[in-house]
């Protein structure tokens, strides 16, 4: 147990120092793991040879990111960006893997190895890139959607590559391979010994249960769990799902990351979606994290070495063929200026799938040891240049286009941005309508599984999850949120909601529905930027209908609404003042109720105030003249 | 000498505006001391006037200018609002209501009509200055100063025509040569239509 304590603390140690420094320093947290993997593997030699069964480990965190990466891929929204998806991704990681084969097998490499490493060094980093661009802002810019397009398409094509991979196996470097044993492939299997009939129908089936069971029993399940308002049995429920996908795909003989991948896509329709990213990202990130940290720890520096031409040959080699693609796709689509040299220089690495298919090829028996040793720090290395390459499209591309791009004279905003709204009862109900209405996107969330489903039955999506909570607003996509609408029924979670929003968000708007006075107060105390009471409107709306049937005309009746309100809306900051003057106990102090009582006696005058005394009451004139006006002219 | 500028402007479908908001934006970017704009629609979306600011805005200010679309030969409802509200009794007008006295008050309008229409013999049959009488009286009520109008006429065309960023080109040099004191008054008050003569009028 010592042992293991020990193990834990210098890796996690090693994180905790690395990952920060590098992000601080714009290299990413993907640099900052392979660096801290470095410092206590080859550097310092506190970890040794753990660090294999670690990293096996370690790489079911690549198995969570593809249930992640689908549960971002709702079918819907696959299919409006084909055109991009399937273009620039097909086309880039299709000639990039042709030109990079084509110089293996140049340098004397066999056809099938060439294959596997011009496949692996075709993907860019995801991590590193996505990262980078929401640092930069440039997300939303016409090169970034552009590499998020090739992203995706990578790291959808991860999976038919898992798949092709161990038809690539060679039996010379078996042979090399055998005395390592595969430590991994002697465990359970179910299906070896099955014919080949039989074996395809026992893969279907499993596919089917995960897409079928995905789509039918996860709801109720979730709902159920859901309902018992444990958040650790949400989280465990989530875990089990995705492990045991997993497993029932190694037990069958397929990739866990393509089963996990399809149970993903299955969900990202669910109203869970939100709840289940956040509870499943933490454990992405610290495996994922694990995972580059050993390979960091597993680089061979005596390799480097010996190896320095072709590691640096091999980098630049990379990295040049890699633009040189993504140029000419710029060109192709017609993504000009500096928004085509944005996509070509932010995607002109290798990522952190080279490093997954690298060691899934090394287990494979497809690629050798000694290529391995040199390829792995090759991958870091582009990784590492990342950052340069940004900071030349900061430096010289920018300033370079930045007195032409000035000329464009409107303005004009185009992408709005979402509405958060954070309670779906019959309050955030309304607002959503108005909103969806005139096509304004909007993410829901409610804590209540029975809210949500009544909200499915008038078709209005709605996600699950509480909406406090500061990871679940991340998932929403608060980041890009434009405004948030608090609406939920907790009002001390409302402030609490209201509070974090602007602290850690705030560029975000704040939207608030207040229960009374106190709470609007309290709401604007907390930084709400717009407070609405709920009652207030709809008292005063009753209010007129009541005149209106005691026989005051409909537009009389109007503009006495409009005058008490104007009195009402003109006097809400004294009384806000006020009521900050007060103690925690009673806010409502005399003075605020004195206050309150002048503001009425201000509003009966206001109202009855004679109409030809002048125009200074807060009711709207058309009072005609004096009687004897024409006197005037005589 | 130079002039305080207040431009009110009044459009209920500006989303669908392709002459007078660009105007009014280009006016509001203009951001000069001496000019004041007011998009009515936007202060007062439920036409509930506040009679007490307007009339300080209007006290504040040497030139009104009423920028708006030519609804059926008049204003849009707010401006008739704001004028059924604003301009009251010893106030605007009357024994005591002197408080608009030797102030001017400007039409910047587009209309849908040519030109040639706003004839005895065209569709209109009447001409822009015969429909704006009732606006002008309104000015002489108050003892204001009545301007040529600034019209601009096909405003429908205008965007195909390619003729809109000519047109705020106008209503901008319009504007700053009213508030930099290069405007010749007297000519606009007896001037027809204030394009008829812009650049006696309008010095650069």
């Amino acid at each position: 147990m010592t042992v293991y304590f020990i193990q834990a603390f210098i890796y996690l140690c090693a994180a905790v120092i690395a990952v920060p420094i590098a992000k601080r320093l714009g290299l990413g947290s993907v640099l900052g793991y392979l660096i801290a993997g470095v410092v206590i593997g080859p550097l310092t030699g506190l970890v040794g040879s753990e660090t294999v069964t670690i990293q096996h480990f370690a790489e079911f965190g690549v198995v969570m990111m593809l249930f992640l990466v689908g549960l971002e891929l709702a079918p819907g929204k696959l299919w409006e960006m084909r055109n991009r998806l399937i273009g620039l991704g097909g086309l880039q990681v299709s000639l990039s893997t042709v030109l990079m084969t084509g110089a293996c097998m140049v340098m004397g490499i066999s056809w099938q190895m060439s294959l596997a490493i011009g496949l692996m060094l075709s993907l860019s980093s995801t991590a590193i890139v996505l990262q980078t661009f929401q640092e930069k802002g440039l997300a939303k810019t016409e090169g970034g959607n552009s590499a998020f397009s090739v992203l995706l398409f990578q790291d959808i094509a991860v999976i038919p590559m898992l798949a092709l991979i161990p038809l690539l196996a060679m039996p010379e470097v078996a042979g090399i391979a055998a005395a390592h044993a595969d430590d991994h492939h002697d465990s359970i299997d179910l299906v070896s010994h099955l014919p080949a009939w039989l074996y395809g129908i026992v893969v279907l089936g499993s596919i089917a249960v995960v897409v079928v069971g995905g789509h039918f029993l996860s709801r109720p399940l979730f709902r159920y769990i859901a309902d018992t308002g444990l958040r650790e049995m949400f989280t465990a429920t989530t875990l089990l799902l995705v492990i045991g996908i997993a497993a029932l795909m190694s037990l069958v003989g397929l990739s866990p990351a393509l089963g996990t991948f399809l149970a993903g896509v299955v969900l990202a329709n669910s109203e869970f979606r939100h709840e289940l990213e956040t509870d499943i990202e933490p454990f992405k990130g610290i495996l994922l994290g694990l995972f580059f940290i050993t390979v960091g720890a597993g680089i061979n520096f005596a390799t480097i070495s010996a190896n320095m031409a072709i590691v640096i040959g091999a980098v630049v080699g990379i990295m040049v063929i890699k633009a040189l693609v993504l140029f000419v796709l710029a060109r192709t689509f017609k993504i000009y200026r500096n928004e085509g040299w944005l996509f070509t220089l932010s995607l002109a690495q290798a990522g952190e799938f080279g490093f997954v298919l690298l060691s899934f090829t090394v287990q494979n028996n497809v690629v050798s040891q000694e290529i391995a040793n040199i390829l792995s720090p090759v991958i870091a290395i582009t990784m590492f240049l990342t950052p340069l390459l940004f900071i030349a499209f900061d430096k010289v591309v920018m300033r370079f286009y930045q007195g032409k791009s000035d000329e464009g004279g409107a303005d004009d905003i185009d992408d709005q941005g979402t509405v958060v709204i954070a309670g779906i009862g019959r309050f955030g109900q309304i607002v959503n309508r108005l909103l969806l209405a005139n096509d304004i996107p909007t993410v829901v969330l409610d804590h209540s599984a029975s809210m949500i489903e009544n909200a499915g039955k008038v078709k209005m999506k709605t996600w699950y999850g509480d909406a406090s909570r500061p990871d679940l607003l991340h998932s929403a996509g608060i980041d890009e949120a434009r405004l948030i609408v608090v609406a939920i029924d907790d009002r001390y979670a409302a402030l609490n909601l209201v509070k974090h929003v602007k602290h850690a968000h705030p560029h975000v708007k704040v939207l608030a529905r207040a229960f009374d006075r106190g709470h609007g107060y309290e709401l604007t105390a907390h930084g709400a930027d717009i407070v609405i009471s709920e009652t207030y409107f709809s008292a005063l709306m009753l209010g007129g209908e009541a005149l209106k049937a005691l026989g005051v005309h409909a537009f009389k009746a109007e503009q006495i609404k409009a005058a008490f309100h104007k009195m009402d809306a003109a006097h809400r900051d004294n009384f806000y003042q006020e009521w900050l003057k007060g103690d925690e106990e009673n806010r409502f102090s005399t003075n605020y109720l004195d206050l309150f009582v002048e503001m009425e006696e201000r509003i009966v005058t206001a109202i009855k105030r004679d109409r030809h005394s002048g125009h200074d009451t807060s009711e709207s004139g058309w009072t005609p003249p004096p009687k004897d006006y024409l006197d005037d002219f005589s | 000498m130079n002039k305080k500028v207040l431009v009110l402007f009044a459009h209920p479908a500006q989303d669908q505006s392709e002459v007078n908001t660009p105007m009014f934006r280009e006016a509001l970017r203009l951001n000069h001391d001496n000019i004041s704009c007011v998009d009515l629609y936007a202060e007062y979306p439920t036409h509930n006037i506040d009679i007490a600011i307007e009339q300080q805005r209007l006290l504040e200010h040497d030139v009104v200018i009423f920028l708006f679309p030519f609804y059926w030969y008049s204003t849009p409802a707010i401006l008739k609002d704001w004028m059924d509200l604003v301009l009251e009794y010893n106030f605007a007008y009357g024994k005591e209501g002197t408080a608009l006295q030797g102030k001017y008050l400007l039409p910047v309008l587009s209309a849908g009509g040519g030109e040639q229409a706003y004839q005895q013999d065209g569709y209109n049959h009447f001409t822009l200055r015969e429909l704006l009488r009732p606006l002008e009286q309104t000015a002489l009520m108050c003892k204001m100063r009545f301007l040529a109008p600034f019209a601009i006429f096909g405003s429908r065309a205008a965007a195909e025509e390619q003729r809109v960023n000519q047109h705020i080109d106008q209503f901008k040099t319009l504007l700053s040569s009213l508030a930099n004191g290069r405007f010749d008054f007297e000519k606009a008050q007896s001037a027809d239509l204030l394009a008829h003569h812009f650049d006696d009028i309008v010095k650069q």
